[in-house]
């Protein structure tokens, strides 16, 4: 399982990652090896949105099993990717890198305090075996 | 009756289990409330039910031996004997739900076929395997429409036209979800059931325009400059039809609608006072995932042949719960067979030639009541194989003159619209002869003669 | 060999007929040409044709006809012949459902005499038999909770407890209805979690629906606790009659509290399951909810005198939550159901839920050597076994099913209940003998040595079949559902 080292991560399993007053969120490496082979996502935000935290953003589905995704954190939808929406096996493959869901911009930067870091997430994902 | 099990499997099988009587098995139902005693009659065999079920059935009329002028939203055709056929086989009837592909081909590739039959038929690009019924698949239409807009499109505009009971069972489905309206623009003649004064109505809270055609009135009208102004306002277009008239008529997806529901009865399915019958539900591609119930798709197996199985079921309640888009978990799979086999045997020219002469019977017995004294008829536009006719007695005393002479008249509106005065809403298909409908022209005459029978 | 069968597309040839229509014997009427449809792409099929192909479709089904489906809260029965024949006498299967009610009265009278059926069956006093399924039923059954919370006022009351170990239709149907979803625990014994429940039972409670016996086959042991618990806080108690067959005259669901429940005409009275459908629904409940109920329900609207026989016909319940379909409910179904009652009795009712018991219990107590069984007590109609050997951890339950299809059993219900990971589900049925389950069980114990000794074998399952396991994500990614 591979676990991003500077991103946080939620309890539904979502990372995002900071850079100023960017953030990028997308979901996990454990997310989507529990899904497993991932075939459809549906981002259901537009460009310009104002999300809250715990908004919901849009859906994943694998063959067995179905995920609605959330922000972690508030802010201006910016960008969407569309590639991730035409092939959703990039889930599978880059779930950290090229298959980032959507990014967030905000004048007042993110609050990230209730999220976990690299090491904390580690720890929940092996709780849950 | 159909518990093979002799008296010594009984015993052998609770001894296994360690048990001394049938009884003991229940001993966690609580005493008081145990083995309570059923006020029903001793069983019967088979002769005794077959002969029973005779006589109750001799109360009814069949439409075996008598000419029906009754449709509005059921319609007697003729069903080809192979049709029976194939459905009585044990194979297909007594399967299970598809959910293990390697061991349900047969009725995995039927339904897909079935699929893409419903889809050339209204000239979309999708479908489902099924909903229960005309009504149901117009419900389940208003509950897609809740959710492409995530609920936050409220209106859901509904043309007079659309059968009755169909309003009733979508009134029924939405009434519980979150500040839903149903809006349905009242009319009081049948000129003003228009896509003209629905557009009006359309706003940037309509989330579901439903049409249906032809109308439960049997009137034909082009929905394609509706469409246009749905679409405008961004809302979803969803035409109700009758697969039969489909035959002729323009299709749906010509006209842009983005979902077709219908009855599917009329597709060799027996009428069988009512149910169970087929809700057809077909959609424009980008839509299919927002479709509630079964479907099923193309694949391969592990030795590489192609194969069918039920797909996108992480949609489903059995995955989803309480957020699956609907309840929904089952088809109607033995209809869908059904109009597959019966789409099959009639192929193009059978489809069309039923339609057609649907439509000349229906347009004949228009045009010979419409000769007698006191009748008229209301269609001003084109009509299929429906046909309001206004009567001078209330249709009731006509309809039980009719059956006195063993005939089925047509369908009294005059309680659901008394905007329309002693109006009776005839249907007219392949299965009424010339003769029949001269009969029910000649009965009309005396009716007239003799006013109340 | 390619078991592939063409499409009925790929078999279509230009200018083949399969049926023909007598030619019209009235004049032609024109039709607009503007609403004409340009072309009518359907395939084109001798008779001949149409039945080989799709003869040959039905043998690639596995069906009841074929053996046993142990299906977990399927209640796959054999389906009798006779009932087949009932619904096919032509004065039922031809009539309209709108002619005049002089002329149905036979008809109607099937429908008033199903009610009282189930009414008899579940103690309540009535019934609508509305409902195109089970699912169907219970969406009625809760919304006429909610109907009666909202003439009490109550409109504050949100909230529906769902047990962990039901069904995905019950929290779809709740939320359908506008309640919110608050799951129950199951505890070690297989009940509801009592201090679960009572600490969710509040003002805003609604009510709850309980499966009973619940998907682990087991009857819940404080169900008349619970049932009081959720009273005195002012909920209704919703019964889904899945399991129903394991109560026939073994126990009314109202006399332990129930206030609502539905009934599935196609599991417990035998009506065939037609590949996925039709089936029919019923809904049976109390007194104080009876006006709620969908409709029309069948009626006696004239009682008999000496001469004549009473008038049966329909009425709408006063408050109804309306209509659920077209017409007045899935009537060949519930022909068959009624033949099916008429023919076993109030003592033949309850020899099903016996021997369905009896049968269930005998393979549990000979499986439960080799499969692991979390929850051990005596079940009622069904019980769950949980795939998890340590002996042979690359195993999992749909490795178990597939194998099964080897030797020629459906497999049984799979990863349902929830609560139990590697779950596998078995309803026998009454209509098994013992015969059946023995090779049944043979067949298990062999597969349970398998996955030690060739666990291959199970993952490479099934091998005897027509076709292998399915690409499901090709499916899925490469949709196509039309041609």
């Amino acid at each position: 399982m591979n676990i991003h080292p500077n991103y946080f991560y939620s309890k539904n399993d979502e990372w995002v990652s900071v850079e100023g007053n960017k953030a990028t969120i997308g979901i996990s490496d454990y997310a989507q090896d529990s899904l497993s082979d991932i075939v459809f996502v549906e981002i259901s935000v537009s460009v310009g949105d104002s999300l809250a935290a715990e908004d919901n953003i849009g859906t994943i589905e694998s063959v067995k099993a179905a995920s609605d995704i959330y922000t972690p954190v508030a802010g201006t939808v910016s960008e969407i990717n569309n590639k991730v929406v035409d092939s959703p096996e990039l889930l599978n493959r880059d779930p950290f890198g090229e298959a980032w869901l959507i990014k967030l911009s905000s004048d007042t930067g993110f609050d990230t305090s209730h999220l976990m870091d690299a090491d904390a997430y580690r720890k929940y994902c092996e709780d849950r075996g | 009756m159909f518990i093979p099990h002799t008296d010594a499997d009984r015993e052998s099988m609770l001894a296994a289990i360690g048990k001394k009587d049938l009884n003991e098995l229940f001993d966690v139902v609580p005493e008081k409330y145990r083995f309570p005693k059923l006020n029903l009659q001793p069983g019967l065999t088979e002769p005794e039910v077959t002969f029973l079920l005779d006589e109750i059935s001799s109360a009814n009329l069949s439409l075996d031996h008598t000419a029906c002028f009754t449709g509005a939203g059921a319609y007697h055709h003729y069903i080809p004997a192979a049709i029976d056929n194939l459905i009585s086989r044990g194979d297909f009837y007594t399967a299970y739900t598809p959910y293990q592909p390697e061991i349900s081909q047969g009725t995995l590739q039927a339904v897909y076929e079935y699929q893409s039959l419903m889809a050339r038929l209204t000239g979309m690009e999708a479908a489902n395997a099924s909903h229960y019924d005309g009504a149901t698949a117009c419900a389940e239409a208003g509950v897609l429409a809740y959710h492409q807009y995530h609920g936050k499109r409220k209106k859901i505009l509904v043309s007079a036209g659309l059968h009755p009971h169909y309003l009733l069972t979508l009134k029924t489905y939405l009434q519980d979800f979150d500040g839903m309206q149903i809006e349905c623009p009242k009319a009081t003649s049948l000129d003003e059931i228009s896509p003209e004064k629905l557009e009006e109505k359309i706003d940037m809270d309509t989330a579901l325009v439903l049409v249906q055609y032809p109308d439960f009135f049997g009137q034909i009208q082009d929905f394609s400059e509706l469409a246009k102004a749905v679409h405008e306002k961004g809302a979803l277009l969803c035409v109700c039809i009758n697969p039969i008239a489909l035959g002729l008529l323009k299709t749906p997806g010509e006209m842009g609608a983005d979902i077709v529901v219908g009855e599917g009865q009329p597709l060799g399915i027996p009428l069988s006072y009512g149910g169970p019958y087929l809700g057809i539900f077909t959609t424009r591609k980008e839509l299919i995932r927002k479709v509630s119930g079964r479907i099923v798709g193309e694949t391969v197996d592990n030795r590489g042949q192609r194969a069918y199985v039920l797909t996108l079921t992480a949609r489903e309640q059995h995955i989803r719960r309480e957020k699956a888009t609907s309840n929904i978990c089952s088809n109607q799979s033995l209809n869908a067979l059904t109009a597959a086999i019966y789409l099959s045997l009639l192929g193009r020219d059978g489809l069309r030639a039923v339609a057609k002469l649907c439509y000349d019977k229906a347009h004949y017995a228009a045009k010979e009541i419409s000769k007698i004294h006191g009748y008229r008829i209301l269609n001003q536009r084109p009509f299929f194989h429906e046909f309001v006719v206004s009567c001078p007695q209330p249709p009731s005393d006509i309809n039980q003159h009719l059956l006195d002479h063993g005939m089925i008249g047509g369908y009294d509106l005059s309680e659901e619209y008394p905007m329309l005065g002693n109006a009776m809403l005839i249907a007219v298909t392949e299965m009424i002869n010339k003769e029949d409908i001269d009969d029910l022209c000649e009965m009309l005459k005396e009716g007239e003669h003799h006013g109340r029978h | 060999m390619d078991a592939t069968e063409k499409t009925i597309f790929e078999l279509s040839a230009t200018g083949r007929k399969g049926f023909r229509f007598p030619s019209s014997d009235v004049p032609s009427s024109d039709l607009p040409e503007s609403l004409q449809r340009k072309d009518l792409p359907l395939p084109e099929l001798s008779e001949v044709d149409v039945v080989r192909h799709y003869t040959r479709l039905s043998r690639l089904n596995y069906s009841l006809d074929n053996g046993m489906y142990p299906l977990g809260s399927c209640t796959m029965k054999y389906n009798p012949k006779i009932c087949e024949k009932a619904a096919r006498i032509s004065a039922f299967a031809n009539l309209h459902p709108l002619q005049p009610i002089e002329s149905v009265q036979g008809a109607v009278l099937i429908l008033y005499e199903m009610q009282i059926i189930l009414q008899e069956i579940s103690g309540f006093p009535a019934c609508s038999l509305t409902p195109a399924a089970g699912a169907q039923g219970e969406f009625g059954g809760v919304k006429m909770i909610a109907a009666s919370l909202r003439d009490r006022g109550e409109t504050q009351r949100k909230i529906m407890l769902i047990p962990d170990s039901a069904h995905g239709t019950n929290p779809a149907s709740s939320v359908m209805s506008g309640f919110e979803c608050l799951a129950v625990r199951t505890d070690e014994r297989g009940n509801i979690d009592l201090n679960d429940l009572t600490s969710k039972c509040n003002e805003r409670l609604a009510g709850i629906m309980i499966t009973n016996p619940n998907t682990l086959g087991l009857f819940d042991e404080n169900i008349v606790e619970v049932i009081r618990i959720v009273h005195q806080a002012g909920g209704l108690v919703y019964g889904d009659g899945a399991n129903m067959n394991a109560l026939l005259g073994i126990v009314k669901p109202a006399e332990l509290g129930f206030d609502v429940m539905h009934f599935n005409l196609h599991k417990t009275f035998a009506t065939p399951h037609g590949g996925g459908g039709p089936g029919a629904g019923a809904i049976c409940c109390t007194e104080q909810l009876k006006a709620y109920l969908p409709g029309p329900i069948a009626d006696i609207l004239e009682e008999a005198t000496e001469e004549v026989p009473p008038l049966y016909g329909y009425r709408m319940p006063e408050k109804s939550i309306g209509m659920l379909r077209s017409f007045w409910g899935h009537f060949g179904i519930i022909v068959r159901a009624y033949c099916y009652c008429m023919m076993l009795g109030a003592e033949g009712l309850r020899r099903v839920a016996e021997y369905a018991t009896l049968n269930a219990n005998y393979l549990m107590e000979a499986l439960k050597q080799d499969y692991p069984l979390p929850y051990d007590r005596t079940c009622m109609h069904e019980f769950v076994l949980d795939v998890k050997w340590p002996d042979a951890p690359g195993i999992r339950a749909l490795d178990v099913a597939k194998r099964l299809m080897d030797y020629k059993f459906h497999p049984p219900t799979n990863y349902f209940p929830l609560i139990v990971h590697e779950a596998l589900m078995i309803e026998p049925t009454e209509t098994e003998s013992k015969e059946t389950l023995d090779d049944f069980i043979k067949a298990m114990k062999t597969i349970a040595r398998e996955a030690r000794e060739n666990p291959e074998l199970l993952h490479q399952a099934p091998t005897e079949t027509p076709f292998g396991r399915m690409d499901e994500v090709k499916a899925a990614r490469d949709l196509k559902i039309a041609e």
